[in-house]
């Protein structure tokens, strides 16, 4: 070995030794996982060390998205913010939408007709569906099965095309309004909804198919990334990774808002935590929210889709909590108003802020390969952790 | 000791007599395996977009050229050509420069032994197979000077990927290629061609399609395409050992040249274990197609599965793949080989009908 500064030499029957004993101290690299790589769905960083393929830490770094919508949203209306949050998670667009109407309307006490809770339900959920398959896609992606994506991609195409016919948007639909929707749905909506969401499930088993029931994708997910019951409650985590580690936790269920109460639909939970369970509950959280659109659609009342809202929305002086399960976890805002046209600040607890954060825990001790099984199992949005 | 002395200058004697009175004709075949092969994988990425694009319910090129987008991976490749050729400042400049070629020129040379037809071939080595195996495993050195040069971390996880999975996946090739060789007593490829009256691949019943079997999740490691494609694995490092590659050298080191190898071991699995150019059944009848034409018909339809294979399946981990290879396959085709052994030892007329 050459003699170079700063560097200490060593016999060959020293490094012989150490190889034979398991004692040979190999050097750490720090490997810059992001901002820009495939397997992080945008501006992402996780200083990760590696010892060859083995994680020993991993730090996610995050803040390249930060938009400042907290600071934006007092600058604003409360018509206004509606646009500004859907903007937040941007696969859960309307989803973002519900608890600022929410919480304008309990602040307010505006009534809500029952057709608009409906339609919300329904909205809301085709919209789960078109995360969850965004999900699934980019799950299989990163695993190296790319065919699924694409069909994956189809189906979110038949309820994107659904969703367009009503709000005119495909991602962010400005749709919710204090004290109701926007607008009622056009003609043939229901029809159409219905064939969109029945088809996603008709096919829905067939991609199944391609992944979970793969030996290879089975390989590569059991087991790997275990999230426990302790460490997800510690973390404050949420939505489909917390029921993947077994946690029977949906504030539709828990704390039912809107018309959740009505509908019979079930929580699907995974029993080890680890990214196949995470996978397997996000795959029946579709299959569950087309039950919910099913059901809503059947039973929509007739009437009204606009409450008796004031011209100007003006919320009265008091603060007000409310949460929602968004597609990734649950999705809280704290409002507080001063009596003024605008928020005099709102919080917002998103999901995915908390769910990476859990991410260290999971990663530490796994090989290179398995941190992108982790990160795509882990459903995080860009958007939503920084917004 | 005199048979050893005249097989050795059998061996000799071809080539040179070759390039002493007929120069010409070696410069021909050079000129046409130099044109074939680009063709082929230019054809074989078309064929990829094609098939890739009716897997996935979509459509695929459908513009350039006109008639279902012919001219696209044409298009492709000259747009690669325009595009500026970045070499990493602290990229070892020579090394990196190289690289692409290192990987590139074994896999056009596996093209010299392929017999296309029973006297289409460039040159029909005695030692054909094994010509075939060593020249195969020189790529991975272009693989590892790519990744070391480019002085990235990805390039060099990517790289060392690379070199493991060809140490583990190049000896059950070997094996299984041994197998054949000990099945059709001969080491030239024309002449594994000719001893299969039934293909390998059906007889002898069970131990042909186990060898092919072995064989291809060989090959498909040493591609290294999906499932066993970690060396490149786009998600999770970026492309391993081409991440710093731009333009033509990407081109030719990596889509290129892994479309060529797709080709080639497409070509030596029809040849090893399909029966080449013979028809896939001894039936008079289809004798009166030409050899070139099954030969060509075999090649797209093992192209075709290792498309499918490639689009359908996830990625293995590092140590699942190395596992498989060590644990599992290896030892199944050190038993094979034994088992060929036997079966030539005590049942020959069974394998050889003639």
């Amino acid at each position: 070995m050459a003699t170079t500064e700063g560097r200490v030499t060593r016999e060959v029957e020293e490094v012989v030794e150490e190889v034979s004993t398991g004692q040979l101290a190999t050097q750490e690299m720090i490997l810059n996982v992001g901002p820009q790589h495939p397997a992080t769905h945008g501006v992402f960083r996780l200083l990760a060390t590696i010892d060859g393929e083995v994680l020993t830490n991993a730090e996610p770094v995050i803040g390249y998205m930060h938009r400042g919508y907290e600071k934006l949203v007092e600058a604003r209306d409360y018509r206004q913010i509606t646009n500004l949050v859907s903007r937040m998670d941007w696969l859960s667009g309307i989803n973002n939408e519900l608890p600022l109407a929410l919480a304008i309307e309990k602040l307010m006490g505006l009534d809500v007709p029952p057709r608009a809770q409906y339609l919300r339900v329904i909205l809301c959920e085709m919209n789960r569906i078109l995360n969850h398959l965004m999900f699934f896609a980019s799950f299989g992606a990163e695993l190296g099965a790319i065919t699924p994506t694409f069909y994956a991609f189809r189906e979110r195409e038949d309820i994107q095309y659904v969703m367009e016919s009503v709000t005119g948007g495909r991602m962010h639909f400005g749709f919710f309004r204090p004290g109701g929707l926007k607008e009622d749905v056009p003609r043939g909506f229901y029809s159409a909804a219905l064939a969109a969401v029945r088809q996603v499930i008709d096919r829905l088993w067939h991609y199944e198919d391609l992944l979970v029931g793969n030996e290879i994708f089975k390989g590569r997910t059991i087991g790997v990334g275990v999230l426990d019951k302790e460490a997800a409650y510690s973390y404050g985590v949420t939505g489909p990774i917390a029921r993947g580690s077994g946690i029977d936790m949906d504030v539709r269920k828990d704390e039912p808002y809107l018309v959740y109460d009505q509908f019979d639909f079930d929580v699907p939970t995974g029993p080890n935590g680890d990214c196949f369970d995470r996978f397997w509950v996000l795959v029946h959280e579709v299959v569950e929210s087309a039950r919910i659109v099913e059901q809503a659609i059947e039973g929509i009342p007739s009437g009204a889709v606009m409450g008796k809202v004031p011209r100007v929305i003006q919320a009265p002086e008091g603060e007000v909590f409310v949460r929602t399960e968004n597609p990734l976890g649950e999705l809280g805002m704290y409002l507080v108003s001063d009596g003024d046209r605008r928020p005099y600040r709102l919080k917002i607890r998103t999901p995915s802020y908390n769910n990476v954060s859990a991410l260290p825990a999971v990663l530490k001790g796994t090989l290179v390969a398995d941190m992108i099984a982790i990160l795509g199992s882990f459903f995080f949005v860009l958007g939503d952790i920084d917004r | 000791m005199d048979s050893i002395i005249l097989a050795a200058t059998e061996i000799r004697l071809g080539p040179i007599n070759f390039i002493a009175t007929d120069w010409w004709i070696f410069a021909l075949k050079l000129v046409v395996i130099l044109t074939v092969v680009p063709v082929g994988a230019l054809v074989g990425g078309y064929a990829l977009h094609k098939e890739l694009g009716h897997l996935q319910h979509r459509l695929g090129p459908m513009y350039a050229g006109g008639f279902h987008g012919w001219a696209q991976t044409l298009a492709d490749g000259l747009k690669f050509i325009y595009k500026e050729d970045i070499i990493p400042a602290r990229a070892d400049k020579p090394v990196f420069s190289l690289a692409p070629a290192v990987i590139f020129v074994p896999i056009v040379m596996l093209f010299l032994v392929i017999p296309v037809d029973r006297s289409l071939i460039v040159e029909d080595l005695d030692v054909g197979i094994f010509y075939l195996l060593a020249i195969g495993s020189v790529g991975v050195i272009g693989v590892l000077m790519a990744g070391w040069s480019s002085s990235n971390k990805y390039a060099l996880i990517g790289a060392l990927r690379s070199a493991a999975q060809l140490i583990a996946y190049e000896l059950p090739i070997v094996l299984t290629a041994a197998s054949v060789a000990m099945l059709a007593g001969t080491l030239s490829l024309v002449g594994i061609v000719e001893a299969q009256d039934w293909p390998f691949i059906l007889w002898p019943p069970g131990l042909g399609l186990l060898l092919f079997l072995i064989f291809m999740v060989g090959a498909i490691a040493e591609m290294a395409i999906p499932p066993f494609d970690m060396p490149v694995a786009e998600s999770e490092i970026i492309t391993g050992p081409f991440t710093e590659y731009t333009g033509m050298r990407f081109i030719f080191g990596f889509f290129f040249a892994e479309m060529a190898h797709i080709v080639a071991f497409s070509a030596i699995a029809s040849t090893l274990f399909l029966g080449g150019y013979k028809p896939i059944v001894p039936w008079g009848p289809l004798d009166v197609i030409p050899g070139i034409v099954w030969f060509m018909g075999k090649l797209v339809v093992m192209f075709f599965v290792l498309i499918w294979i490639r689009f359908t399946f996830p990625r293995l981990r590092e140590d699942q793949l190395q596992s498989f290879a060590w644990k599992f396959l290896i030892p199944v085709s050190l038993i094979l080989i034994l088992v060929t052994g036997a079966w030539v030892l005590y049942a020959p007329e069974s394998i050889w009908p003639r």
